[in-house]
């Protein structure tokens, strides 16, 4: 069953009570809340996703509660937990849905281990998979959310899952999160997506939430190998530049990027050093969200 | 009391039973969140995998394990750094160092080293070096936190250790401290007798531990005086292992008994081998027991009192096993420290000021 079979009665039901069980990519949620706008997004957000059994094993316990006390009637919060434990301090409860996208971001990149997860876009056409890690700024999400509008499969648009097993990219193909400005660029660009509540005034600016479509969620594979790794920089007003990168900068770019480098250790190293072997790298400069993706497809198909 | 999955399974850990735990069937999904927010999944795990039964567990729950003995890995290598490169700093002023507490377990590999998981890097130097210490440890990039003039006072006038240092690229944070028991609540401390058993460091001269029984007061000390009780079951379970490790062997009961005599720690003992004893099941002889009640000299509260405190806070803080009243417990515990830290007069004033500033929502040590 998926989220989008359940009627929203059923879904608050779950959400309110022992808690909504599902699947993104390869982790399993028990996500509790009972603020209205997280039900409103999840609803929206994470249609394509399937449902669990009460018997299944959950990785991630997570409840999304409004903040008792005083505070409620003054100035109502929302507060971020997984088993009881509050990662962020509380935010303001009209960025319910942004602090549940980010508590699970934390969730995943401060335990799951199996991965070398690195701060990165990943899309995906025809079996070759490119990797855009982005700093902030470097316009990765918006890239990332226009080329999943171009034939492209979203893998992921926050965080690249390298596993340590197999030395293959894991799909977790999550809401894309666009800031700012890319939101009406990429509402310009495309009529075709689902988009959540804007949410204003986060430490990142306003934020709106697009779904990732049933394809990326559902159809297989869930794991590839990944072919090119490259670095965006939009800069406005400039030329575009595609520059090859040595296997060294490229590596210590990676690493840049990486969540849990640290607790991989000597063996993130290797993994680093495997991966950046076996893909083609370029920094990739741009001024505008057409020379992005003509750029995407020049060092994509420029090649044997 | 309800029996508490985690406790369970840290009791027959002690007991040398956990090869007997059925892997296909045992509630590892509950095990894991207890733990998780006891932050004991490591020492969990480890336990596991030197039980040799992590194999047999199904593949979903074991990867959290593996991946929580990947963080324990991590962070004794990150441990194991801070002291090498702290080493090379205080050692070319000829400062000696003790390290204390998750540091020492680290580096000297005992059992509480086991998966244990801490932020904060604690050592120790002679009063008489703390100046120097301080100040060539901020030349070296450790610098002084923001703490207001407050606070700063409140620690160097009546605590053990100085506001704490953050490193300023790493963002590790390190307590320098002095001594183990704040003056103001045991205003002769002979700290100098824990430097006269010290165990030195191989092949790093000025680098000590505490002696194993030092170390176990030391523990003592820290879980039933500093009244921070969130994870006061993992400091229990490093007290266990040491009790076992340093003590059962060698059956030094006697020698612990006398330690904890000589240096006025009498009572954190007690309540140490108490504790472990009923929440671990930590085979401490009954006389032994009686002995350190007997010997406890002043108590603060009554017995049944501190039970009905200890024995709740002791448990996980998850919504599947917390017991009733368990935040009050803990927040009681934590008054109590203060109480027994501070006589009244100076105690009344700092809490004041303290509720205040948590009313007011800022952020207060």
């Amino acid at each position: 069953m998926l989220i989008s079979d359940l009627d929203c009665n059923t879904l608050k039901t779950h959400l309110s009570g022992q808690g909504l069980r599902f699947r993104t990519g390869p982790f399993s949620v028990s996500l509790r809340a009972t603020i209205p706008a997280i039900a409103r997004h999840i609803a929206k957000l994470y249609p394509h996703s399937e449902t669990l059994d009460n018997d299944a094993f959950i990785d991630f316990h997570i409840t999304t509660h409004q903040v008792a006390g005083l505070r409620r009637w003054l100035k109502p919060q929302v507060v971020f937990s997984f088993d009881g434990y509050k990662p962020f301090k509380p935010l303001p409860l009209a960025q319910a849905a942004a602090a549940f996208e980010w508590g699970l971001n934390w969730c995943i990149a401060s335990s799951s281990h199996q991965y070398l997860i690195i701060h990165s876009a990943v899309v995906e056409k025809d079996g070759q998979a490119v990797i855009l890690p982005g700093s902030p700024g470097s316009g990765k999400s918006t890239l990332c959310a226009a080329l999943i509008h171009r034939g492209w499969r979203l893998f992921s648009d926050e965080m690249a899952l390298l596993s340590a097993a197999d030395g293959m990219i894991h799909s977790v193909p999550r809401p894309v999160s666009l800031k700012n400005q890319s939101i009406e660029i990429i509402k310009a660009f495309t009529q075709e997506p689902v988009w959540g509540e804007r949410i204003e005034g986060t430490t990142k600016g306003d934020i709106e939430h697009m779904c990732a479509p049933d394809s990326s969620v559902r159809q297989p594979p869930t794991a590839i190998h990944a072919k090119y790794l490259v670095f965006p920089h939009y800069q406005s007003g400039c030329l575009t530049e595609i520059t090859p990168l040595s296997k060294g900068r490229a590596s210590m770019n990676l690493i840049e990027n990486a969540f849990n480098f640290n607790i991989l250790g000597h063996q993130g190293f290797e993994m680093v050093s495997d991966l950046v072997d076996s893909l083609e790298c370029y920094d990739f400069t741009y001024p505008d969200l057409k020379q992005a993706l003509d750029g995407i497809e020049q060092i994509t198909s420029a090649k044997p | 009391m309800k029996p508490v999955l985690l406790i369970e399974f840290l009791r027959s850990c002690g007991a040398g039973e956990l090869t007997k735990t059925e892997a296909q069937r045992y509630p590892w999904e509950l095990l894991i969140r207890q733990s998780r927010r006891a932050n004991l999944i490591s020492r969990v795990a480890l336990f596991l995998q030197e039980a040799g039964i992590l194999d047999d567990i199904p593949a979903q729950p074991r990867q959290h394990f593996l991946n929580a003995l990947r963080i324990a890995k991590a962070n004794a290598r990150a441990t194991n750094w801070e002291v090498r490169d702290l080493y090379r700093i205080l050692r070319g002023q000829n400062i000696d160092f003790i390290l204390l507490k998750g540091s020492a377990y680290i580096w000297s590999e005992n059992s509480a080293s086991k998966g244990r998981l801490f932020s904060d890097v604690d050592i120790m130097v002679r009063e008489s070096s703390l100046e120097d210490a301080e100040r060539v440890l901020v030349h070296s990039g450790w610098m002084g936190s923001t703490l207001n003039g407050y606070d700063q006072r409140y620690y160097r006038q009546w605590m053990h250790e100085i506001p704490p240092l953050q490193h300023l690229k790493r963002q590790t944070t390190l307590d320098l401290h002095h001594s183990i028991i704040p003056p103001v609540s045991y205003p002769d401390f002979p700290a100098e007798k824990l430097w006269q058993q010290a165990i030195p460091a191989e092949d790093m001269p000025g680098l000590f531990m505490l002696s194993h029984i030092d170390m176990i007061l030391h523990s003592a000390v820290h879980l039933f005086h500093e009244g921070e009780f969130d994870q006061g079951l993992r400091d229990l379970s490093d007290l266990d292992l040491m009790i076992r490790e340093y003590i059962l062997d060698g059956d030094l009961w006697e020698g612990l008994l006398l330690r904890a005599a000589e240096l006025g720690l009498e009572l954190p003992l007690y309540y140490a081998l108490n504790y472990t004893q009923r929440v671990l099941a930590t085979p401490v002889p009954e006389q032994i027991l009686q002995k350190a009640a007997r010997q406890r000299g002043r108590r603060h509260l009554p017995d049944g009192l501190l039970d009905l405190l200890f024995l709740a806070a002791f448990v996980p803080d998850h919504e599947t096993c917390r017991v009733r009243g368990g935040k009050v417990a803990r927040f009681l515990l934590f008054i109590r420290s203060h109480w027994i830290k501070m006589p009244w007069h100076l105690l009344f004033p700092h809490l004041v000021r303290k509720g205040w500033l948590r009313l007011r929502g800022e952020n207060s040590h």
